[in-house]
């Protein structure tokens, strides 16, 4: 693997760029292997980045039916944050956010992680309310997360409309300045370095269609399509579809899977510093480093895994951005695309162990899991190593839906986050 | 006329002068060109820049598929948009156009110094580097790519125009109206079939308006197209111009976006910009055509390199020659045609240089009686030129071997790499598309859509062969439909189908580090870059897109997609399809938002709903507040008062005497039917059956999960008959709840849901005076304790209106809520306001509502609960129906963790130093731990503003109810608070004074 860096930048360039080598080897499976990771998304590959890494387990293959960092890795808004509610999200996502601090460094690859802030708006008084209470609960958890009036909301992000005869007046906003936005691809494209340098095989275009038990119960390996793999532990992170994945299993998940749109405009110069979130309006907006404004919403209200979405949440969703931020009123739709979102009751996600020895599940993640992707990954391959789960997931059981020890984050945003 | 224009060509109006700025200087056009065709016109190419290595482009195309000539239009204040096509917007006098992503100025660009050190930029270089130290990336890098990148400047004013939208149901809706969509539309459009033809230009023809040579059925194409479109209306079909198909959903919903005003010289009034139409078509016809392929080779991005059949349009439709002295430089016969309509209209002709060996002799010969040089088996190698092309270097391959080079000076190279089918809508269907060798191109197979495309969409070229499959189409979807289509054939002459060859990047003489063969115009992707991505480990082609950005433009790879897939399949020595192709995402092309947006705009963003006695709070200068979509009389403030002062002197006198409030937003729920009560029982955690006809009770809805969902009081109005109300923010859902119940689960109960909310206008009076004021009105029952007690109703009349009188609290005074038509609300408000006057009555607004329902421990759910709150956990298990065998929630509520002993309860807090509380601070045991603290629970209502003598909260707190009178300490900023937990209700705890 060549080191990334100026000097080898420069260097190739001297060259033409000939010399360049593949970041990842097109792996074909071996007949059996530690562990099988099903799903190549960021989730997935992070999580044998870091198997590899700090628990030694280099035997490794990570599966997917499709190109890696297709799924939602590839295909949401890059929102990343952790001013949750409850103790145990605040916990998660903040160690998300210690990772990605750093992400780039450690992978050798730029993920440019930016700490632009991310901006939550509040229109009502009951979004004040709840807002502040995010505040307090992150304050006394040492999560930044700070009040701002209108005024200085709009001093924040100038394209925030702050008139007081607005439908939906601002009446304040939540800032987090750790928060920001990382680009998707090279997350996917990062831990998919890193782990094939340690010896994984990242295996492409290959659907896996089973798990398969043994007699006394506990995992054997996969069925895919390109034959039986044996492996001592399965762990699925196949976002959209790990419902359909863990039933094959026997184990059935508390899992809705529903469209979930976002677009981007034509790229513009820069606009928009941050990111902007407004719950009761209800969209989301920031600006990529194209100069495109990467917008998102709620999820389609219905079940599918069609990853196209319909008419209706994109009018109401640029009628929000157009409600927020009055001037983007002209601007253009460039694209707009759907990916498949698998939504617990209580929006938050299940890491851990399940009820088959030897198979784990990292899911559930709605519409936040990017955010997510080292912190979750870290764990994950945590609980995959030593069997059972690090002090950060531990509460993210699947358990919980059975014992209604909730998490439940749904209730604290009143929408999908 | 300008230097470059045709006389007697075009279907532009030359006697029509039209005057138009760009980069500040006036330039004319003629009515009916674009800005583009009006600047080659008068000879400028130069428009734009490019993303990456600010190199000088021109316009490529001639259409929507435009990478490179993107401008901003301007028109007076506020109307701004950047990044528009050249090749779209039409011209009109006044109209302020100005090139982007340039500084200082457009022929002299700092940011071109990007383009000598291009090897550093390659594909993917921002991966590879900036990563240290890291603090630099925010700070120094980011920032520094952010200000080079982005293309134009956003709007930075509002937008004063409006947008419209409209619902179209039609039989068959045909995208595209060119040959193939014409004939598709004079097919279908048969007796009682609703026909919609749509086309993205300004005029309907397509390939017509550049192909004014070919008769049909023995007219000039111009005139058949006249005559056809004229027929087209008689027979009722709905002809829509610069409409655009932009994205195909499920079930045969297409968006289709109108543009009404962008080419007019001014703005009519009232006229909408955009209109965006849902059509839900029961057929459809695609037929949007073929794009033409560019050719990839080094400096084939310089001004004045533009595709053949661009050139050909330019001439035909808009009488302009892009050049005098051109070259065509070509793999497909069209360009040849392009060489000879541009040849006839005065060009000089330098050379066709063909890539092919064997080229039709009828080419060959047409081309020798013009006395165009030809140069088979040749690539072409290098252009030159600073901000406009001025010679191409080709060179003759043989065997495979690329020969020495010659320089052919020129004013423009016209290429044509051949035709890719726009497979846009078809793809959004999820469409399945095959891959054709001959042509080198994808096809279109099947699709879950009742949907047929036809045409060049398909792979068939010409003007004989669209017509004859758009007829073949036209009448496959009126029998479809269960009708007959019409019986069409056409006799075309002069007809120019055409054949060619594909390429990859042409073969070069330069070595492979040097070329700079552009695919992607707009963010300068060269095939180099997509070689170095294959190599670098990109395999699929979405790897190589996201890599590269290929087919990331605001074109979205309608010029770059298949010469893209071409290189990168053989960088990777596989077939095309083993690659794949990216997926075409909607919108076609890029889509203002206003057109989304539509009407939702400011105060029209969402409906603001108001009650009938909304007026009446408006006169009084009462402030509003938001809550759901309702807006709600927050306070009524006397002159000088603000909020707090308006609280207090309303809390005091609805304790004091009587309080008047609009409850009309209350959501109301009209349920009916013989098991009405079974139903009641089924959703509410309370038991109905017992209550009796004319009582009501306080109800408590879950979610299955078993936490509160909603709350409100419930009347029996009869056996049958259940008024139920809800919080006002829960309306809509609570009846979505119950209809998805009743629909899913229960649907042998015979029960009916009917929202009724807006039905009633809902009067509350409050207060010790409220029976004596309210008496005198009522005609029906009396009011006293023995006929009328606390938890009653009836329906009645009061003051001569037809009225469903509550007798319930929610301020812990008597009090009443009168229900009556809803266009009564305001005179039965008045009437108790004039009568009120002998007892102070006095208006009051939410926050009032809200001090005085926390003074009595009445919960409001969303505020104290938050979607994890069982109905013990606020110590209302009474509300819980003990022997009941099911209700929604009871298994949720029945897991070890909503039994659980520490779980967080509704209390009381008061604190020690008398300091209001913050709503949302949370609660430790603990004051002296380090962060992170074990927090407890949180402040959910607290209100200094009431008749209590120091100020209340309400809080949840773990294990609350076995700790009052226990310290609890509430960690602030600056310091911190500590308060004794007690019991949730502040005001008469015997509820004394309930009793009238």
């Amino acid at each position: 693997m060549t080191r990334f860096n100026a000097f080898n930048l420069l260097k190739n360039a001297m060259s033409g760029h000939k010399n360049w080598t593949e970041q990842w080897p097109d792996s074909q499976p071996k007949s059996e292997y530690d562990v099988v990771i099903v799903g190549a998304g960021g989730h997935g590959l992070g999580a044998a980045y870091y198997l590899a890494k700090e628990h030694g387990i280099t035997n490794i293959a990570v599966i997917d039916k499709g190109w890696l960092g297709g799924g939602n890795t590839g295909r949401n808004t890059t929102i990343i944050r952790s001013n949750y509610l409850y103790d145990e999200s605040q916990r998660l996502f903040d160690h998300s956010v210690d990772l990605w601090q750093g992400l780039s460094q450690e992978l050798n690859y730029n993920v440019m992680y930016s700490n632009r802030g991310c901006l939550m708006l509040a229109h009502t008084v009951h979004d004040v309310q709840s807002f502040k209470r995010h505040v307090h609960a992150n304050r006394l958890n040492g999560v930044d997360n700070r009040w701002l009036t209108p005024e200085e909301c709009k001093e924040y992000c100038p394209p925030i409309n702050i008139a007081k005869d607005a439908r939906y007046p601002v009446m304040g906003g939540a800032l987090q300045e750790r928060a920001g936005t990382a680009r998707h691809d090279a997350v996917a494209w990062g831990y998919a370095r890193g782990a094939a340098a340690r010896g994984v095989d990242i295996i492409q275009n290959c659907a896996v269609t089973a798990i398969r038990r043994n007699a006394g119960g506990s995992v054997a390996g996969v069925e895919t399509e390109k034959g039986f793999i044996k492996a001592k532990k399965v762990a699925v992170s196949a976002s959209g579809h790990n419902s359909m994945v863990m039933a094959t299993a026997g184990v059935r998940l508390p899992l809705e899977s529903m469209p979930l749109q976002a677009l981007v405009s034509e790229p513009v110069k820069p606009i928009f510093p941050c990111v902007v979130m407004s719950n009761a309006v209800h969209a989301y907006c920031s600006q990529s480093d194209k100069g495109e404004l990467v917008i998102g919403s709620g999820t389609d209200q219905y079940v599918s895994y069609s990853q196209r979405g319909g008419l209706p949440l994109i009018e109401h969703t640029i009628a929000a951005i157009s409600e927020v931020f009055p001037i983007f009123n002209r601007m253009r739709m460039l694209r707009k695309w759907g990916g498949i979102t698998d939504n617990t009751p209580d929006r938050s996600p299940i890491i851990g162990k399940t009820p088959v020895q030897n198979l784990y599940v990292n899911c559930g993640w709605g519409t936040g899991g990017f955010k997510a992707t080292p912190g979750s990954a870290h764990v994950f391959a945590y609980t995959i190593a030593k069997d059972e789960p690090h002090p950060i997931n531990a509460p993210f059981t699947l358990e919980r839906f059975r014992t209604g020890r909730l998490i439940d984050e749904a209730a604290a945003a009143a929408v999908a986050h | 006329m300008s230097q470059y224009r045709v006389s007697g060509r075009g279907r532009v109006d030359t006697s029509r002068a039209v005057t138009f700025t760009f980069d500040g200087k006036s330039y004319r056009g003629v009515q009916g060109d674009t800005v583009a065709s009006a600047l080659l016109a008068n000879g400028v190419h130069l428009m734009g820049r490019s993303f990456k290595y600010h190199r000088p482009r021109g316009a490529i195309a001639a259409g929507s598929e435009e990478p490179n000539a993107l401008i901003g239009t301007r028109r007076g204040a506020g109307r701004f948009e950047p990044n528009t096509r050249a090749t779209v917007q039409e011209i009109w006098d006044g109209l302020e156009t100005s090139s982007q992503n340039k500084f200082p100025s457009l022929k002299f660009d700092v940011g071109a110094v990007n383009d000598a050190a291009y090897m550093l930029f390659s594909a993917g270089f921002y991966y590879k580097t900036f990563m240290w130290p890291r603090s630099f990336w925010d700070k120094v890098y980011e920032p520094f790519i952010r200000a080079a990148a982005g293309l134009g400047v956003s709007p930075t004013e509002e937008d004063p125009d409006h947008y419209a939208s409209r619902n179209l149901h039609c039989d068959v809706l045909i995208v595209g109206a060119g040959p193939t969509g014409l004939a598709a539309a004079r097919a279908a459009a048969v007796e009682g079939l609703r026909v919609v033809l749509v086309d993205e230009n300004a005029e309907a023809g397509g390939t017509l308006l550049s192909e004014p040579q070919a008769r049909i059925d023995g007219k000039p194409a111009w005139d058949w197209l006249a005559a056809e479109l004229e027929a087209l209306k008689a027979l009722g079909v709905k002809v829509m111009t610069r409409t655009t198909a932009i994205a195909y959903y499920h079930q045969n919903l297409i968006g289709l976006v109108e543009k009404l005003t962008d080419h007019l010289p001014k703005l009519p009034a009232d006229t909408p910009r955009e209109r965006l139409w849902r059509v839900r078509a029961k057929q459809v016809v695609l037929a949007q055509g073929a794009l033409e392929k560019p050719l990839v080779f080094h400096g084939n991005d310089r001004p004045g390199v533009m595709l053949a059949g661009s050139a050909q349009t330019f001439l035909n439709r808009y009488g302009v020659l892009v050049g005098k002295r051109p070259v065509i430089l070509t793999s497909h016969d069209a360009a040849w045609y392009a060489a000879f309509d541009l040849q006839d209209a005065g060009a000089q002709v330098q050379a066709i240089v063909d890539t092919r060996a064997d080229v039709d002799a009828l080419l060959l010969n047409e081309a020798r009686a013009r006395g165009i040089a030809v140069k088979l088996s040749h690539t072409a190698t290098a252009t030159s030129g600073r901000l406009r092309v001025s010679s191409l270097r080709i060179n003759p391959v043989a065997g495979g071997t690329v020969g020495s080079g010659q320089e052919i000076r020129c004013d423009a190279v016209l290429m044509s790499g051949g035709w890719t089918p726009s497979l846009h809508l078809f793809s959004h269907t999820k469409g399945s598309l095959t891959w054709d060798d001959d042509r080198t191109t994808f096809l279109p197979n099947n699709t879950p859509e009742d949907c047929v495309i036809a045409g060049a969409s398909r792979g068939l070229w010409g003007i004989e062969a669209a017509l004859a499959d758009g007829a073949e189409k036209g009448r496959a979807v009126v029998e479809a439909l269960g009708k007959t289509g019409a019986q069409v054939a056409y006799a075309v002459e002069a007809d120019r189908p055409g054949t060619g060859v594909s390429h990859k990047e042409l073969p070069t003489d330069l070595s492979a580090g040097k070329a700079k063969a552009f695919v992607d115009f707009q963010n300068d992707v060269t095939a180099k870059d997509l070689r170095l991505a294959v190599r670098e480990g990109m395999r699929s082609i979405e790897h190589v897109k996201r890599y590269t950005t290929n087919g990331m433009a605001t074109d979205q790879g309608k010029m770059s997609n298949i010469n893209g897939l071409n290189i990168a399949s053989d960088a990777l020595g596989k077939k095309q399809p083993q690659v794949g192709l990216t997926t075409f995402r909607p919108p076609y092309t890029p889509t203002s938002f206003g057109a989304f947006a539509g009407y939702h705009r400011g105060e029209h963003f969402e409906v603001t709903r108001k009650t009938d006695i909304d007026s009446w709070a408006e006169a009084k200068n009462a402030v509003f507040e938001p809550v759901g979509q309702w807006r709600r009389a927050r306070y009524f403030p006397k002159p000088g008062e603000d909020m707090d002062a308006a609280v207090r002197r309303e809390c005091a006198a609805t304790r004091a005497s009587v309080g008047i409030f609009d409850a009309s937003t209350l959501g109301k729920i009209e349920v009916v039917g013989p098991d009405a009560v079974e139903f009641m029982n089924r959703m509410y955690t309370n038991p109905w059956t017992k209550l009796a006809p004319g009582r009501c009770r306080y109800g408590l809805l879950l979610g299955d999960d078993g936490y509160i969902r909603d709350d409100g009081v419930i009347g029996r109005m009869s056996e049958d008959r259940f008024h139920v109300t809800t919080t006002t923010g829960g309306a809509a859902r609570v009846l979505n709840m119950m209809e998805d119940y009743l629909q899913t689960e229960w649907p042998d109960l015979n029960v009916w849901l009917t929202s009724t909310t807006e039905q009633w206008s809902t009067v509350a009076l409050n207060g010790p005076d409220a029976a004596k004021l309210l008496a005198p009105f009522v005609e029906g029952v009396e009011l006293t304790e023995e006929t009328f007690p606390h938890m009653s109703c009836v329906e009645c009349t009061v003051a001569g209106m037809p009225a469903r009188l509550f007798r319930v609290s929610f301020t812990g005074e008597i009090g009443f809520e009168v229900n009556v038509p809803a266009h009564l609300g305001r005179k039965l408000w008045e009437t108790l306001w004039d009568a009120g006057q002998q007892y102070g009555i006095t208006a009051y607004g939410t926050e009032t509502m809200h001090v005085l329902r926390a003074e009595k421990g009445y919960i409001i759910v969303g505020q104290d609960t938050d979607g994890t709150v069982t109905p013990y956990d606020c110590g209302m298990g009474w509300a819980v129906g003990k022997k009941k065998p099911d209700f929604v929630g009871m298994r949720g509520l029945a897991r070890p963790d909503l039994q659980a002993k520490n779980r967080k309860q509704l209390v009381g807090l008061l604190t020690e130093d008398g300091s209001k509380l913050e709503e949302g601070a949370q609660i430790v045991f603990d004051p002296k731990q380090a962060i992170p603290m074990t927090m407890v629970g949180h402040v959910t209502s607290s209100y200094d503003i009431g008749t209590t003598d120091q100020p209340i909260a309400l809080a949840l707190v773990a294990g609350g109810h076995e700790k009052m009178g226990e310290t609890v300490y509430i960690p602030m900023p600056d310091r911190t608070i500590a308060a004794k937990i007690t019991s949730t209700v502040f005001v008469d705890p015997d509820n004394t004074r309930l009793k009238i």
